[in-house]
């Protein structure tokens, strides 16, 4: 982990992402033999004004949006967007914490376009419910699956397959 | 219903595992055959009756809708919002899953006004056999075998990213050997990989003889493969800490003569192609995206290139040492079908070139690193050691500890940015495995690339994308 002011230094774009809200906070480490990996861990009320802050900041492509299910975590899951700055040759990956309770997050559909299947995935595999989300439906499970397969308490092979209806 | 219908209720289909009710049904109420009906209709019109061949006893009724659904023969339209169906010009054509030019099994909803998309809706879906939740329960040695299936188009491309940000968990250096094996073998699969699209691409709009010298060519790489991994596909060739095996004896002249073909074909194709006015008619124009929409949607690679888009992981992210060679990075201009066959065509003169440097340059040393802590002992040292064969045998029963954290490595595979979001929590399995994938995103912005195109330009336009519905669906 770098102090913030080398951060500065580094990247100027992110912290100026992190500006837009109290609740952000900045981090990076660089793996050895890897891209510099900056993270801005962000509250969920705060979420879209970061997000909209870093378009504007230069992070003009988006790349990736994905859940992780850390099961006996509070808050449990994790919210994670990828972005590309192209001009910069920077990525950026914001973070947003989500209780059991309430799995739900504003979504940045008019933000970046392209969020809209990745939501859609994210809901379909997670149930995170991305509020404000044009059609929010099962975009790779069938649309009569129950549950939401790649949560942790979600068993694999709990399900019963049958090739050959039974007499 | 006859009398023992009520026999039914009470004994219902055993959910998994129990024995199946014995004599329960007479053969009246034997599970019928519905291989098709009638979208629609209120009551599904069965077309075939009841049969006593076993196999094709099919699901029971109650499954019937997510069957249809799977099928793709229920055609719902589930656009987000309503269809202007007061326009008696417009209906809805439902082009796929099994329609031969989608590529695997992609669905298209197309709405049609006349001739003229106006809009196209994506389905897929098809192919997800939940590779990222099967990822969580391999260990880290294992998990070469299941991404190398994902884009099975490009294996190396997806084995080198799982190595790639495996590594960067484990922290271990990768000895310079094989990082210039592994930047051999993915830029000889780009040229296999682009190959496969030229050869779809061409009989996708008509020049069938394509077809043919595409898949001729690479089936010269693909042995190529087979001699150095043992497989012509999914390989798990690149592991973490290096590669599976060294290059065999006289594998230079087999990259040469790979070179050869590949760069006489390229000639051949283009004088095929390039100046075929039915080509140019069909593919001038034609599924246009702007760089800004293709920053939108996170396109990437040649058909985010081809918009003039200046964008590749190689240059921009350098990993395994693809810096040390010397290529260029062809950029077209107009976002369209012919821009994209430029830019791919180019890319695999490229690709032939970056291959050339790496047979020139290629460095001795070992094929992987010599950390114990991922690579097994020596087999000379098994024989010798008992330490030895308990550490090779717990590498390869539980594997290696990976330390706790996350990371996120790109690399640019034929389709584009194929990035790994990995998170350990220190075991020897990732506790979360997240695939993007380029051509998730490719698919993602078709409705942008067909709208107002008429509907032959589907297929021009599909095909000039490359996506591997594989690689959508994971």
């Amino acid at each position: 982990m770098t102090d913030e002011s080398q951060i500065d230094a580094v990247i100027p774009a992110a912290s100026l992402v992190a500006e837009a809200a109290d609740s952000a906070e900045l981090s990076s480490f660089t793996p050895r033999g890897g891209q510099t990996q900056v993270i801005i861990d962000v509250a969920r009320d705060d979420y879209p004004a970061v997000v909209h802050a870093a378009l504007d900041a230069g992070y003009e492509t988006f790349t990736d949006l994905c859940a992780v299910d850390h099961l006996a975590r509070e808050p449990r899951f994790d919210v994670v967007v990828n972005l590309l700055s192209q001009q910069y040759g920077e990525r950026l990956r914001i973070k947003v914490g989500l209780s059991n309770e309430d799995p739900s997050l504003a979504s940045i559909t008019t933000i970046y376009a392209g969020a809209d299947f990745y939501e859609r995935e994210t809901w379909d595999l997670f149930g995170i419910v991305f509020d404000g989300h044009p059609d929010l439906s099962r975009l790779l499970m069938p649309d009569e699956w129950e549950g939401h397969p790649l949560r942790k308490d979600f068993q694999v092979g709990a399900i019963p397959v049958e090739f050959k209806a039974t007499r | 219903m006859s009398d023992d219908a009520p026999t039914d209720e009470e004994a219902p289909l055993p959910a998994s595992g129990g024995t199946p009710p014995k004599g329960g049904r007479d053969s009246d109420e034997r599970r019928r055959v519905h291989d098709l009906w009638v979208a629609g209709t209120e009551e599904p019109s069965w077309v075939a009756t009841a049969t006593d061949e076993g196999a094709q006893e099919l699901l029971p009724e109650d499954l019937d809708p997510a069957l249809a659904t799977q099928r793709g023969v229920a055609v719902v339209d589930d656009y987000g919002e309503q269809p202007r169906l007061d326009d008696e010009e417009l209906q809805v054509l439902n082009m796929g899953p099994q329609h031969p030019a989608t590529h695997g099994v992609l669905r298209l909803q197309i709405e049609l006004e006349g001739e003229t998309i106006r809009r196209v809706k994506p389905i897929i879906g098809y192919l997800h056999t939940g590779m990222e939740k099967t990822g969580e329960t391999l260990t880290f040695m294992q998990g070469g075998t299941n991404v190398t299936r994902m884009d099975y188009l490009s294996p190396f491309h997806n084995e080198l990213c799982f190595a790639l940000a495996t590594e960067q968990l484990l922290d271990v250096d990768i000895p310079e050997r094989a990082q210039a094996i592994r930047i051999l073998m993915t830029e000889l699969n780009r040229v296999a990989s682009h190959l496969i699209w030229l050869a779809t691409f061409g009989l996708d709009i008509g020049a069938l003889s394509m077809m043919l010298y595409g898949w001729r060519e690479r089936e010269v790489v693909l042995e190529f493969f087979e001699k150095v991994t043992g497989l012509r596909m999914n390989h798990n060739y690149i592991r973490a800490g290096g590669v599976a095996a060294d290059l065999p004896e006289g594998w230079e002249a087999d990259v040469e003569h790979i070179i050869d073909i590949v760069r006489t074909g390229l000639a051949d194709y283009e004088a095929l192609l390039n100046e075929n006015p039915i080509f140019i008619e069909r593919t001038q124009g034609i599924g246009v995206i702007t760089p800004a929409e293709v920053h939108a949607y996170g396109v990437t690679g040649a058909n985010a290139r081809a918009a003039g888009v200046e964008y590749d992981v190689r240059k921009v992210f350098p990993y395994s040492g693809i810096e040390r060679y010397e290529f260029d990075v062809p950029v077209g201009e107009h976002g369209d079908a012919f821009d994209r066959y430029i830019v791919r065509m180019e890319e695999m003169r490229q690709s032939l070139h970056i291959v050339e440097q790496v047979v020139e340059t290629m460095p001795p040393g070992d094929y992987r690193t010599d950390d114990r802590k991922v690579t097994p002992p020596p087999r000379q040292r098994i024989d010798e050691s008992m330490e030895a064969l308990i550490h090779h045998f717990k590498l390869f029963t539980s594997g290696f500890e990976v330390p706790a954290g996350e990371v996120y490595q790109a690399v640019e595979s034929p389709r584009g940015e194929l990035g790994m979001y990995v998170v350990s929590k220190g075991g020897t399995r990732p506790w979360r495995l997240h695939v993007r994938t380029p051509s998730f995103a490719t698919v993602q912005a078709l409705p942008v690339m067909m709208t107002d195109l008429l509907v032959a330009d589907v297929i021009a336009t599909l095909a000039s994308l490359d996506p591997v519905l594989g690689d959508v669906d994971r």
